[in-house]
């Protein structure tokens, strides 16, 4: 009898410690923190035919998402792609490690442009992915040319209901700051209350706060105008060819997504591998071809060919770049921004 | 009269089947389209098919969802027997007890179940790297109760004096139970394993939280199109999983159907004969 | 030598720690703040103006999906336990196939079909109706609720009922009560189990939902079970989401104890603590 409890025992024990092994099978894998459809899927066929290394994919809809993850004591990402804000918190907190810039054999592939920019001003901790800008992206039957140009036509009560935001804080509050007025990295309470009163007011014109999902809508026809990223702009434009893009003359945000490799990570060389092959010219046009965004390789753009290099929301002309301004690490003060972001869904 | 209320009751039972089948039918049809996004129809192709096999992620995931759905209700099934056994010559106030405990994991919402589990392995310090771990934990015990409340009625069922007889012709408490006992059961030990097998492939709100860098096939499902587009591809999904639960399905049920009617037409001879 | 044993390594080791600890845990995370007792969470969950409101919408859709559910799942049941017995059982595989489907790929179809320009808005579009908002709206989200637990309600609904014994009906009808008159005094109170088993696994999981109102709701309706979601997966903020958690457990008890007392109410015997 005893014998049969302490064989169950055993068993229970047994199963439970097989999958404990199986999961550190992945002494091959990498765990990769990204954004929805922001890396060409069979690339990570061809980085595991070339080193045997896996990439696991986990998809998240926001830089505060990526920013919380990386806190937790157990943090089991290798690698992630956050934006320039996020990347700055991240160095502040220590949740970052250092790169070996020297294994890098491609970084060279990488404009001036890029490098050394404010939220990593030594360029220790992060290698340049894409870059772009906040815009508007409108279908050409649906909305009049004339309403074109300024961020009020997401408040014009002519698109009631054909209108999506951006399901992100930083990116919805942004667009209402300068609508109202602001800079877009206020920590000014009055302003940022004012900016949501805006999004408030606009709610009843808003037919869905969406991420990702923006793009299947405007592609279908099923929206009028959004609150979108340029990369995502130049993937529905590629999608349908009524869809158009523009920038607010009044400015907007300009973005950079940066790899990094996190301070927990134990495969700090794997990973560095892994952003050097994405920094391949041929590798990363084709990834590039895939998620749309601005890349800050400079050999891209030479592979990808003309029609991309006139397409304005891929290849973003200078002025709108000069108009366009950073978000900054807001410290404690983006509780401010939760709380009235917070308001807008009640 | 009475063929009018024949027609209303046909009626309605096919607008009921109608919706429910509808989903289904656009999901099987919206398979075979030649597009990236199910939104729109773009002429006959097998492309999701091909993109649904290709896909490294939906084949680990897959492979994730059975390893554990076979790990986890293989355990719960022993441990959850073995403790139906022991609950079942229990005295009635501690065994009350312990089967109130133990139907929390059913009736508590998955979210809660999911949750409170994340909240152990946070505080026991079972990382989220070992993500498949924590699943088949999770998982083992939400399947426990089940398996203990479909072997219990079979063990009220069965006599104890077999047992004791077994006993008393000379045979070991292990052997007695091996030999007598547990047949006597199997019916709740098959039926309990089966619906632990089942469940965890289906469990969607427990893994999510338990799951770590693990991810299962409704957790993909999950993160790929809850806030995303459709591919076709997880059309291509719900279609192959429809034709495999549906074949099933119609199997074990027409089994028993025909077993039930083999069954009658001997009882049918049986009488005649006398 | 006892048979008790074997339910030990269960009731002293798994249940302690996987079932009671993981709920006590719960229940400290919202009154503890790092060892320390506090209610600022409680204070914060009350006083705010974004949790109460999400209550608000998880407590219509659930009552709202377990009302249509029961109106309309109740004469499928009914229908269907007064067939010939294959017939039923061949139909019944019919009405329960959809239940085996993952409830998450069961949604992502309503996504397709509630689109702007899918089915439903073509249908809609023949008979005049254009530009009706579908997806993105709190229509989206029960619709797509109700669908995922129709199949809960009609079968344990079908399954008490065809336990009635005929013979009853028979001599209601004998006796010269009329068709409606039998069904209201003879087989409604009899099919009350059933109805009560069905509202409890329809409410209880509508009223923890989450995954549909995020794949549906584009944010339009926000529900109490998505909050916890995001307190937890992408806030972490683990303090604010278990007291979130405390008040749905404490609603779902509240429910499953209104649920015994109208099903004590039948003239049955009460069944364990909860």
């Amino acid at each position: 009898m005893k014998k049969l409890v302490s064989l169950l025992l055993a068993a229970a024990m047994l199963a439970l410690v097989v999958p404990v092994f199986t999961g550190c099978s992945s002494d091959k894998t990498l765990n990769l923190l990204n954004w929805g459809d922001y890396l060409e899927p069979s690339l990570k066929d061809e980085f595991k035919r070339r080193t045997g290394i896996t990439i696991k994919e986990k998809v998240v809809t926001s830089n505060e998402e990526m920013m919380i993850q990386l806190q937790a004591d157990d943090c089991p990402y290798d690698l992630c792609i956050p934006s320039d804000y996020a990347i700055e918190r991240m160095i502040g907190e220590g949740r970052l490690a250092k790169i070996d810039f020297s294994s890098l054999k491609n970084y060279g592939n990488i404009g001036e442009a890029y490098r050394n920019l404010a939220y990593d001003p030594t360029n220790e901790y992060s290698v340049p992915y894409t870059w772009g800008v906040l815009g508007v992206l409108y279908n050409k039957t649906m909305v009049d040319e004339s309403d074109l140009g300024h961020w009020n036509i997401l408040w014009n009560e002519k698109y009631s209901q054909e209108i999506y935001m951006y399901d992100s804080v930083r990116d919805a509050m942004a667009a209402a700051l300068i609508y109202c007025g602001y800079d877009i990295n206020t920590d000014n309470a009055d302003e940022i209350k004012r900016a949501a009163d805006a999004l408030i007011e606009q709610k009843p014109l808003v037919k869905a706060y969406l991420t990702d999902d923006v793009k299947d809508s405007m592609i279908q026809g099923s929206g009028a105008l959004a609150l979108v990223y340029s990369g995502d702009a130049v993937w529905c434009m590629q999608e349908n060819e009524d869809l158009g893009f523009f920038v607010p003359e009044e400015g907007s945000n300009i973005y950079f997504d940066s790899i990094v490799i996190t301070a927990t990570s134990s495969k700090k060389e794997m990973a560095e591998q892994f952003i050097d092959f994405l920094l391949e010219p041929e590798i990363a046009a084709k990834n590039i071809e895939f998620i749309g965004y601005s890349s800050a390789n400079t050999k891209v753009l030479d592979i990808l060919g003309e029609e991309w290099a006139n397409n304005t929301a891929y290849n973003i002309p200078e002025e709108i770049v000069k108009k366009s301004v950073i978000y900054r690490d807001l410290g404690d003060k983006i509780d401010i921004y939760n709380a009235q972001w917070d308001r807008i869904f009640k | 009269m009475k063929k009018f209320g024949k027609f209303l009751k046909g009626a309605y039972l096919g607008i009921v089947v109608l919706f429910m089948y509808l989903p289904i039918t656009v999901m099987l049809v919206m398979s075979f389209t030649d597009s990236r996004s199910a939104a729109i129809w773009n002429g006959f192709s097998f492309g999701a098919y091909a993109a649904l096999f290709s896909d490294g992620d939906v084949m680990d995931a897959l492979l994730t969802t059975l390893l554990v759905a076979v790990i986890s209700s293989i355990l719960a099934t022993v441990i959850g027997t073995a403790t139906a056994i022991g609950l079942h010559s229990m005295k009635k106030r501690p065994r009350a007890v312990v089967e109130s405990i133990t139907q929390l994991p059913m009736v508590n919402p998955d979210l809660v179940t999911g949750i409170s589990m994340m909240l152990l392995f946070a505080f026991i310090g079972i990382k989220q790297n070992v993500g498949i771990t924590r699943m088949v934990i999770a998982h083992i015990t939400f399947n426990i109760p089940y398996v203990i409340f479909s072997v219990l009625p079979k063990l009220r069922q069965s006599s104890d004096s077999l047992y004791e007889a077994a006993m008393d012709l000379g045979c070991s408490p292990v052997k007695a139970l091996a030999k007598v006992v547990i047949p006597d059961i199997m019916p709740g030990i098959v039926s309990g394993l089966l619906l632990a097998f089942t469940l965890s492939i289906d469990d969607f709100a427990i893994s999510l939280f338990t799951g770590g860098t693990s991810t299962n096939l409704a957790m993909l499902i999950y993160s790929k199109t809850a806030k995303g587009g459709v591919h076709t591809k997880f059309c291509a999904l719900s279609a192959l999983m429809f034709v495999v639960v549906g074949t099933l399905l119609l199997i074990v049920n027409l089994r028993s159907l025909r077993q039930e009617k083999e069954a009658e037409q001997q009882r049918r001879k049986v009488a005649q004969k006398n | 030598m006892k048979r008790t044993r074997l339910a030990y390594p269960y009731i002293f080791v798994w249940m302690p720690l996987f079932i009671v600890a993981p709920m006590l845990f719960v229940a400290y995370y919202a009154f503890f703040d790092n060892g320390t007792f506090t209610t600022e969470y409680v204070k914060q969950v009350f006083s705010s103006t974004t949790y109460l409101p999400a209550l608000w919408n998880s407590i219509w859709i659930a009552l709202a999906t377990t009302a249509v559910c029961l109106l309309a799942g109740y004469p499928v049941a009914y229908i269907l336990s007064n067939m010939k017995k294959r017939t039923a059982a061949l139909l019944s595989i019919l009405f329960i196939m959809p239940m085996w489907m993952n409830m998450l790929l069961r949604t992502l179809a309503w996504k397709i079909i509630l689109y702007d320009d899918g089915i439903v808005a073509t249908v809609l579009s023949w008979f005049g109706a254009t530009n009706v908002q579908l997806i993105y709206t709190p229509g989206a989200v029960l619709i797509a609720t109700i669908y995922d637990f129709l199949p809960f309600m009609i079968l344990p609904i079908y399954t008490t009922l065809i336990k009635i014994d005929r013979s009853h009906i028979e001599a209601a009808h004998d006796l010269g009560a009329n068709g409606l008159n039998t069904f209201l005094r003879v087989v409604l109170p009899q099919s009350v189990p059933g109805i009560i088993s069905g509202i409890t696994m329809v409410f209880v999981p509508a009223m923890s939902t989450f995954a549909v109102s995020t794949m549906l709701g584009g944010k339009k309706i926000v529900l109490f079970g998505q909050l916890i979601e995001e307190k937890f997966l992408i806030n972490k903020s683990f303090g604010v989401g278990s007291t979130l958690s405390l008040v749905l457990i404490i609603l779902v008890i509240i429910s499953m104890v209104i649920m015994r007392r109208a099903d004590r109410d039948e003239g049955r015997e009460g069944g364990t603590l909860w």
